[in-house]
């Protein structure tokens, strides 16, 4: 069944609400769209809403956090890492507590066009030091996020989908550890969140089809990046893809390309596939993501050419 | 609180603003005017018979809290936490390291390094937010402490200070405690030409604050207003102040906002601070 990452988010940090009495959530008048809404209703009193006032929700709850409190912020991605200053000083350089999520990724929202895309969030996030930037492919992986940034002290920025995406057995998440979920040879796929299974359904093509036989890994974290991994995927492939609706620059596919240029024991080359360093537009999700080469169908093409 | 302790406040406040000259003399860089312009409401604040009841313990939440939005006025709040013996650092201690690489006492109070200055300011506007977080925190947990935080009146011009202004009336923030710098000049110029403020009480009190206006140098008129919460509204306190208070040729002067003194200079003021020290009030 395909769930949507933010509804994910939602039912998770309404569950896991019980469980840690310091959780509290914020929302700039989009409970409803963020699913942050599924938390207000079950515990009201821990629930601020800011209305449209972004760079206010984020340094409030800053301050909210260092009463001892864990405040998740919650709005669209483009508009939360778009008030980059407040995260850099409120959250970033003050090592606040505040667990960051932005939803709406990509093209893929479709019809509400470029404003409402978070098309640069990764890019913006991942350049301030100390902030764990995580990107989740499936609603499982969703919570066990969103458990595991509860836990961790320091700021985290959670990049969640509007659209649904399929469950993919995989193992459960760590930190930087991408699980493989498709054995391959020579070339590895890195999906990053919903474009993970058109990654997964492309390689399985592609190899039917005798073209190549991708091993296809979920890359989840996008900094801190971890060594191990990294050095096995650098090592194991000659070529490695990194599958992102997200701007091709500095985005998941840099981290990937700047640590293998830099550490990689040899040379290898890294594609980064993503939105090629244009503004997002209205549109059905289906006609954009085709349009940016970001489905099955378009993968599979651009791997047979 | 009597006329015998502002007194003894007019002692200690000289002593202060010496270490803020000597801190930005010694540093070659800082910003003197604005640090200058608020000692006394620091003084009224952070006094041991003074307003905020305050807790050795930085981790606890059983203590009144202060967030400097103003960020580049540190030298004040260091200088004042020095003077008072109320953090584990000395006036040796910040006039020698201040601005230097690897101190604690940064240009601007960063939390990360220096928990006691409670938040990273400096970047403009978001110090009466981060206040109005903890003051939030606060009620959640029934906690009757109270937060104070001062902002500049250039920082005023900041979009975000006008957000916190309607969020912390509509949440009932009556816990939180804004107190202007009015000290009318910023980098560019007086205030009034550079980007005009007024008429400020009329408007934060449109806003939904409670709000004084006062002369930020005097003590009774200070404490007074801290004094007089509201049980729902937040608090603006609008404290009309000299920049560069207390240093006859920086008074009321725009160039001194960001300028260290020359040695000779801050030779010139220090004399005057000990001459005021001799007068009192």
């Amino acid at each position: 069944m395909a769930t949507a990452t933010r509804k994910a988010f939602g039912m998770a940090l309404a569950k896991l609400g019980e469980k840690y009495p310091q959780v509290v959530c914020f929302d700039a008048d989009l409970a409803k769209s963020t699913m942050s809404g599924l938390f207000a209703e079950k515990y009201p009193h821990r629930f601020v809403e800011m209305g449209i006032q972004e760079a206010n929700m984020i340094s409030t709850a800053a301050g909210m956090s260092f009463t001892g409190k864990i405040p998740f912020i919650c709005s669209f991605g483009a508009f939360v890492t778009g008030r980059f200053d407040q995260i850099r000083m409120s959250i970033g350089y003050a090592q606040a507590n505040v667990k960051i999520i932005g939803t709406h990724s990509g093209v893929a929202i479709g019809e509400d066009g470029h404003s409402q895309m978070g098309l640069e969030d990764l890019a913006l996030m991942r350049s301030i030091p100390g902030i764990v930037v995580l990107q989740p492919a499936t609603a499982k992986e969703t919570e066990e996020m969103i458990e595991w940034a509860i836990n961790h002290q320091g700021p985290v920025y959670l990049r969640l989908t509007r659209q649904g995406v399929e469950d993919i057995d995989m193992e459960s998440f760590r930190p930087g550890i991408y699980p493989q979920v498709r054995e391959g040879e020579k070339v590895a796929f890195l999906g990053t969140g919903g474009l993970l299974n058109d990654c997964k359904m492309a390689a399985d093509e592609l190899a039917d089809k005798g073209i190549m036989n991708p091993a296809v890994f979920n890359a989840h974290t996008v900094k801190p990046l971890n060594n191990e991994i990294m050095r096995k995927i650098s090592t194991n492939y000659q070529t490695i893809v990194v599958f992102e609706d997200h701007t091709t620059l500095g985005g998941t596919g840099s981290a990937v390309a700047e640590w293998v240029s830099e550490f990689a024991d040899t040379p290898r080359r890294v594609i980064r596939y993503g939105v090629k360093d244009v503004f997002g537009e209205s549109g059905t999700p289906q006609d954009l993501l085709e349009k940016h080469g970001l489905t099955k169908e378009k993968i599979v093409e651009y791997f047979s050419k | 609180m009597t006329a015998e302790l502002f007194q003894k406040w007019a002692k200690i406040t000289p002593e202060i603003r010496k270490d803020i000259i000597k801190m930005i003399t010694n540093a070659k860089s800082g910003h003197p005017g604005g640090s200058l312009s608020m000692v006394e409401l620091l003084m009224a604040l952070f006094a041991p018979e003074g307003i905020m009841k305050l807790n050795d313990d930085v981790t606890s939440n059983e203590r009144d809290r202060f967030v400097l939005s103003k960020g580049h006025g540190a030298p004040a709040l260091y200088a004042t936490l020095a003077n008072l013996g109320l953090a584990d650092f000395d006036r040796e201690k910040i006039t020698s390291t201040f601005r230097q690489l690897g101190s604690d006492f940064q240009g601007h109070p960063d939390r990360a390094r220096l928990p006691i200055v409670e938040a990273s300011t400096g970047s403009l506007g978001q110090g009466v937010s981060i206040a109005q977080g903890i003051a939030m925190g606060y009620q959640m947990d029934n906690n009757a402490h109270r937060v104070y935080t001062i902002v500049g009146d250039g920082e005023m011009q900041e979009g975000q200070i006008w957000e916190a202004a309607i969020s912390a009336a509509h949440k009932k923030v009556h816990n939180l405690t804004l107190i202007l710098d009015y000290n009318k000049a910023q980098i560019d110029g007086f205030v009034k030409d550079v980007m005009g403020l007024e008429p400020l009480k009329a408007k934060w009190e449109a806003f939904g604050w409670h709000v004084h206006e006062i002369d930020g140098h005097n003590y009774q008129e200070i404490v007074t207003a801290l004094k007089d919460t509201h049980p729902e509204k937040p608090s603006m306190i609008i404290a009309h102040t000299i920049k560069g208070k207390g240093v006859s040729f920086m008074e009321g002067l725009v160039g001194w906002h960001g300028k260290a003194p020359s040695l000779e200079e801050a030779d010139k003021a220090y004399a005057e601070f000990d001459q005021q020290q001799t007068i009192g009030l």
